[in-house]
């Protein structure tokens, strides 16, 4: 038996799976929140150099980290697109920006107030935080460019190439604790040595990373069925749906 | 409960941090559920051969 996974390539198929997973992701999601936040806000010790004010780590990570994730996502996303010119892929990379752009508002509004209380300023032009400005300004550019054009067409194929432009950025952030020495500190969790933080604080943070992560799935998801219906519509499946009979 | 929220007197930047942080992600999900709810009445507004069509839309 062979299980065709083109099937799900059309927004006909994909609309009603994706209306399926929708839920659980969010469920998930509020789960791990919960959990999450509990372990950070009440579970975790205050900190002996910081004291209370790293708890905001809880959600600076996970929040940075989904920031260059999704740009990631969204530029594959967006190079399926150019090189094969598939409807579907479009509207992912279309469906992810805006949740990219509120992970990196988010990431940027929790580093500065964290950096109040532990550097002493809300903001500096450091070349982490400068960088992530810029990821935000890509996130609202292709949301921009995206609604300068109308044909819809037309809008994929520039946002895509602007979208694989900013790709650049992405390793500039990431790698610019290493590259220069400004204000913002190195990684405390990499791949390639154990983790700089105790072990509760780690879990928390990594709890509230799965929770981004759902968060981000579903409400990717959720806009990618708006952004289906608004694009296919006068589409016989469309205008089949129940949802749009009862609207 | 008084302490939970002094947070040891950092309690003005991590209420400001995650305060911002939900109402971001509120202020996300109202915006797709009133989308959803503007698409799908349009949607319905241009289905092909609906005999309700009230605008004439449909092509």
């Amino acid at each position: 038996m062979s299980l065709n996974w083109f099937r799900y390539a059309s927004p006909a198929t994909f609309y009603p799976l994706a209306g399926k997973m929708i839920p659980w992701f969010y469920g998930a999601a509020a789960l791990l929140a919960v959990i999450g936040l509990y372990v950070g806000l009440v579970v975790a010790p205050t900190d002996f150099q910081q004291g209370d004010a790293y708890r905001i780590i809880f959600i600076h990570v996970p929040a940075a980290w989904l920031s260059m994730f999704l740009y990631v996502v969204m530029a594959c996303w967006s190079a399926l697109a150019l090189g094969f010119n598939t409807r579907l892929s479009a509207m992912m990379a279309q469906a992810i920006a805006p949740t990219g752009a509120v992970m990196t508002f988010i990431a940027l509004w929790t580093g500065a107030f964290w950096g109040r209380p532990t550097w002493g300023t809300y903001w500096a032009w450091d070349a982490r935080m400068t960088s992530e400005l810029i990821l935000l300004f890509l996130y609202l550019g292709i949301i921009a460019l995206r609604n300068a054009i109308d044909d819809p067409r037309r809008a994929d194929r520039a946002c895509g190439v602007l979208a694989l432009t900013g790709v650049v950025n992405i390793p500039i952030i990431y790698f610019s604790v290493h590259w220069w020495n400004t204000l913002h500190q190195g990684s405390s969790v990499s791949l390639t040595k154990a983790p700089s933080m105790a072990a509760i604080m780690l879990t928390g943070m990594l709890i509230m990373s799965f929770a981004a992560w759902f968060y981000a799935i579903a409400a990717s998801l959720a806009r990618i069925r708006i952004i289906m219906v608004e694009r296919e519509r006068g589409a016989a499946w469309v205008g089949e749906l129940e949802e749009v009979r009862n609207a | 409960m008084t302490t939970f929220f002094a947070m040891n007197g950092y309690g003005f930047y991590i209420w400001s941090a995650y305060g911002a942080a939900a109402l971001v992600l509120a202020i996300e999900l109202l915006t797709l559920r009133s989308r959803r709810r503007s698409v799908l009445l349009e949607a319905r507004l241009t289905r092909p051969d609906d005999p309700t069509d009230p605008t004439g839309a449909a092509e």
